[in-house]
């Protein structure tokens, strides 16, 4: 490397082994993106702990339903497809926030709740159905392994879906100052993850576990 | 985590001089969203369609397609939505995520073969033990 | 309103516990009363505990460790009294419930509580300067990670005077720690002191992470790292990889205790062996998060101290990013035995045996760093090579139970306690003693008394060999571990001389405290103005000793792999005018408060006080969000500041 040469006005010449001028910004979150994506690897980890332990203990029903006694494929489908909307309204927020159109902004991040809620909703009249049918989450290892990895998807979107709102309201406060455009982009990176996640979950427990 | 991303992590973003990185990492545009919107439109509905169908005979087949499918999303998520590329953060985004693949896969693949040769050989049979050799 | 707690919780009746209660409770009226009477509090609190200066932190951190060393290691001299004592007729003093409540709680602190704070706190205090940063990446994160540690010892420590800790054994399998065999609240206070530490520890993970990655000075490339910083880095990385998987497994052990879910249940399909194939795929690489950092200090001990540059950077480099990865696919040789047959077996000896591989040419690397220099043998150095002479044989022993038969013989013997007691006593323990040697003058000003240094480390040294060697014979012999009463009194003679080995350890750790004691008298004499003791190679050595709260006043410019030997060597002056303001953060109250939370959630989690866990809950909520709605998280050190600050060093250095 010749970076010494690169500091060095002449050279040959005297070296520099400082910087004058004071560099901006060390501070100010230069890594937070990098941070955050770090954090949500360790997120994708948790996930994958969940889905080894459904891959493992998926099939055993301990005489209890199976898969294709309690799945409902079209509730999934529907579910599925909030999520999906959520995302591309998401990022038309993003979009519209680069060009600082602060109320659009805000009511494309409104739509993408909404569609969280709903996905929660859809979520949860699911898991109230399974329950009232016996199907509980003490009833076998499936039926366990199966709550704690769709539940724990569920719990990231409802605080996805809870830093939205603290993010709406501080949009609204402050408008798009920078920090809140680097929280809105982390907040969207976690709400793409999701969603990434959501595509092993339909995949790998919903439609793979309904196949005879 | 090897040294690979010596020549252009040292020098640029190894100090303080990150300008504001966060306001010019890539968002995307409209047409990368709604390409990646309609990508996953169809290789949702696909899946759904040949479970829900019954297109193929064998589910053992339907279940490597509906894999196969899955893996192909997660990338098209990766690129239109998560504006993953190897060139943000100077790479390190791209090894974070490469490196935690290679974890998450040595976790699932390795428990899996390891509990199915516990189940195989640990599990209580229905025969009897003192037949045992 | 107390949900299981009563006053039969209290362990009134054990006479060790309330005379230990006693004790405690002594010394920390005595500690209160002494702050209070010095008035100190406010010091504390806006200097140090709200602070977010990555040096406080981390020596935080040190004190945290060094503190629960004592309550670990008094567990250990308990179980080895014990053990000395319980042959034939005599039943000794420890009944088996508290027995296996200490040798649970004395791994349980030694790994989490003792050998993680101090490794974090170490790389909290050195990376930073190391890389020529002002401090880390997320500087709140930072003082926020160091209180849940701290809460989660909390935690620990409630659990010997308020109801019981797990007696299940420091990874608590199951079914034992399930609830149908563990009703009490030891199982949760052990699940939930590692969940509030485990926040903590993966935080400063990402944390430095990106600190590492993103504040390095200007021409420090990866490949011109100091050593100690990659070995950082590998470990944080190995730290946000693995500690998600512990925090999932507790979750899912949570579950069947408190839901009923059948994870790891013997019924309904449950399986207690995936329990243990899990927190292995934590454990394995957790053994590497605390030996890595053990390397980097020896890599740069043994170069400062030969004054020569370390033999095969590159080399060291890629044995420990060998190392990081080989850390995650030999898991199962911690059962072996479970049953998952031959071919799985010799697939993970495999792999543990290579992994030898990249540790042997450290030791390599560092016998050929000392080849030819002009070695000082001050306190750090003897440490280095206690360790070397010392880990070689943990390791070979190491190779010999990754060989399946052989493990079949050995596993859950005395042998294989023996075994992780000398890699992580002679790595690990070792390696953060030097440590802290090496670079206690650079976070106080004064260097460390030599004698009883000295004293400490011939202890140490001597005490770590009588103590283990006979539990590698015993072992031999078929001794398993976990036993709290022997019939066969041939055996005793082996227990008494470890016993005695415990108690040179004791010694050691004694003159460790006497020495902090007496170089702190002896300060003035001990002092050391230039900021640089050793003929130091790094950076950390270009600043003041302690360093000012901006670390640098210009960030240097690295040209060399030992950038501050290359600033000596070409004649660096240092710049005595010109000084600019310097951003800093400010510091904050919110991580001492989440954390107090976070103890009181866990105590209503434990004591099933369901309605302070959802208080609690929803506090930590409100607060964390609060505390988003701060945007005025910076100030400015006013040039004149500094200007006055490196004038006395400017001063100091010309010896006035």
């Amino acid at each position: 490397m010749d970076q010494a040469h690169a500091h060095s006005p002449v050279p040959g010449g005297p070296v520099n082994f400082y910087v004058t001028e004071e560099h901006e910004h060390v501070h100010s979150g230069a890594g937070t993106m990098l941070g955050f994506w770090i954090y949500l690897m360790s997120d994708c980890l948790i996930f994958a702990v969940l889905f080894a332990t459904y891959g493992v203990l998926g099939r055993n029903y301990a005489a209890g339903p199976g898969p294709a006694d309690l799945f409902d494929l079209s509730l999934v489908a529907l579910n599925t497809s909030m999520l999906l909307f959520s995302s591309i309204t998401y990022g038309f927020a993003m979009l519209l926030m680069e060009r600082n159109r602060k109320a659009a902004t805000l009511f494309w991040l409104g739509v993408t709740g909404l569609f969280g809620l709903a996905f929660l909703g859809i979520e949860l009249y699911e898991f109230s159905h399974l329950i009232h049918a016996g199907a509980t989450p003490q009833r076998s290892a499936f039926l366990s392994s199966f709550f704690a990895l769709v539940g724990t998807h569920g719990l990231h979107v409802t605080f996805g879906i809870i830093w939205l709102v603290v993010l709406m309201v501080q949009v609204a406060q402050r408008g798009l100052v920078p920090e809140n455009k680097r929280r809105l982009m982390c907040l969207s990176l976690f709400w793409h993850f999701l969603d990434v996640i959501w595509i092993g979950v339909f995949s790998f427990v919903y439609l793979i576990g309904v196949l005879p | 985590m090897s040294a690979q991303p010596a020549p252009h992590s040292g020098d640029v973003h190894g100090h303080g001089v990150v300008h504001g990185h966060g306001e010019e990492a890539g968002h995307g545009s409209l047409k990368g969203y709604v390409t990646g919107f309609l990508l996953s439109v169809i290789l949702t509905a696909i899946p759904f369609w040949l479970v829900m169908g019954e297109v193929i005979a064998d589910s053992r087949v339907t279940a490597f397609v509906i894999m196969g499918f899955a893996v192909v999303q997660i990338v098209v998520h990766m690129v239109y939505f998560l504006h993953m590329n190897s060139r943000s953060e100077g790479g390190w985004t791209m090894l974070a995520l490469i490196f935690t693949l290679v974890i998450v896969v040595i976790t699932l693949a390795g428990s899996l073969w390891v509990m199915y040769h516990m189940n195989t050989n640990m599990m209580p049979m229905p025969h009897d033990m003192r037949s045992m050799p | 309103m107390f949900g299981r707690l009563s006053l039969n919780s209290l362990p009134l009746h054990e006479p060790i516990l309330v005379a230990t209660f006693a004790m405690v409770a002594l010394g920390g009226i005595a500690l209160v009363a002494a702050i209070t009477k010095y008035r100190l509090w406010a010091y504390l609190w806006r200097e140090w505990f709200t602070t977010v200066d990555h040096k406080r932190i981390g020596i935080m951190y040190v004190i945290l460790a060094l503190v629960m060393l004592l309550r670990g290691f008094s567990d250990a001299i308990m179980m080895r009294a014990q053990q000395a004592i319980a042959f034939g007729g005599s039943e000794g003093y420890l009944p088996p419930h508290h027995y296996d409540q200490i040798f649970t709680a004395h791994g349980v602190i030694m790994i989490f509580f003792f050998a993680m704070p101090l490794v974090t706190g170490l790389m909290n205090f050195v990376v930073p300067l190391q890389i020529g940063a002002r401090d880390v990446a997320f500087p709140f994160l930072n003082n926020f990670s160091f209180w849940m540690t701290t809460a989660g010892a909390v935690i620990v420590m409630m659990s010997l005077f308020v109801g019981e800790f797990a007696q299940t054994g420091w990874l608590a399998y199951p079914p034992l720690s399930g609830i149908e065999a563990s009703p009490g609240v030891g199982v949760d206070y052990y699940i939930w002191a590692l969940q509030v530490a485990g926040v903590g520890t993966l935080l400063s993970g990402v944390n430095l992470i990106a600190t590492i990655v993103k504040m390095r000075a200007p021409g420090m490339s990866m490949m011109k790292m100091p050593v100690f910083t990659w070995t950082s880095l590998c470990t944080n990385v190995l730290i946000v990889a693995a500690f998600p998987v512990l925090t999932a497994v507790l979750v899912l052990l949570s579950l069947d205790r408190y839901v009923g879910t059948n994870f790891f249940t013997s019924d309904f399909g449950g399986n207690p062996m995936m329990y243990v194939n899990l927190i292995w795929i934590w454990g394995h690489p957790e053994v590497y998060i605390l030996i890595l950092p053990a390397f980097g200090i020896f890599s740069e001990v043994v170069s400062t101290y030969s004054s020569k540059r370390l033999f095969g950077y590159s080399s060291m480099v890629y044995a420990t990013v060998v190392i990081t990865i080989l850390s995650y696919l030999v898991w199962l040789h911690h059962f072996f035995t479970m049953g998952s047959g031959a071919s799985v077996n010799s697939f993970f000896g495999i792999t543990t045996m290579v992994i030898s591989i990249p540790t042997g040419a450290k030791i390599f690397n560092w016998l050929f760093t000392m080849y030819r220099g002009r070695i000082r043998y001050e306190l750090p150095m003897m440490w280095t090579v206690g360790f070397m002479v010392t880990f070689v044989v943990g390791g070979m022993t190491g190779v010999l139970l990754a060989v399946p038969p052989a493990d079949f013989q050995l596993h859950n013997s005395l042998f294989l306690i023996a075994h992780f007691h000398n890699v992580i006593i002679g790595g690990v323990v070792f390696g953060l003693l030097a440590g802290i040697t090496y670079w206690f003058p650079k976070a106080f000003g004064y260097k460390l008394d030599d004698f009883w240094g000295k004293l400490s480390f011939w202890f140490w040294l001597v005490g770590f060999w009588v103590a283990f060697m006979p539990l590698y014979v015993l072992g031999l012999m078929g001794v398993t571990r976990r036993v709290n009463h022997f019939d066969d009194s041939s055996l005793q003679i082996w227990f008494v001389i470890a016993a005695f080995g415990a108690v040179l350890i004791a010694c050691g750790i004694a003159c460790f405290l006497i020495q902090l004691v007496v170089s702190f008298m002896k300060r003035d004499q001990l002092r050391d103005w230039t900021g640089d003791p050793w003929g130091g190679r790094t950076l950390e050595w270009a600043t003041s000793s302690p360093p000012p709260a901006y670390n640098f006043a210009f960030t240097p410019v690295v040209h060399d792999n030992d950038a501050w030997w290359d600033m000596k060597k070409r004649g660096f002056e240092r710049p005595v005018e010109g000084f600019r303001p310097i951003h800093m953060p400010k510091n904050t109250g919110t991580g001492v408060i989440l954390s107090a939370l976070a103890v009181a959630f866990s105590v209503g989690m434990i004591w099933y006080m369901w309605w302070l866990a959802a208080l609690s809950f929803v506090a930590i909520l409100v607060v964390s969000i609060v505390h988003t709605f701060n945007y005025d998280r910076e100030f400015y050190i006013p040039a004149e500041d500094v200007a006055r600050a490196e004038g006395a060093r400017t001063r100091m250095l010309a010896g006035e």
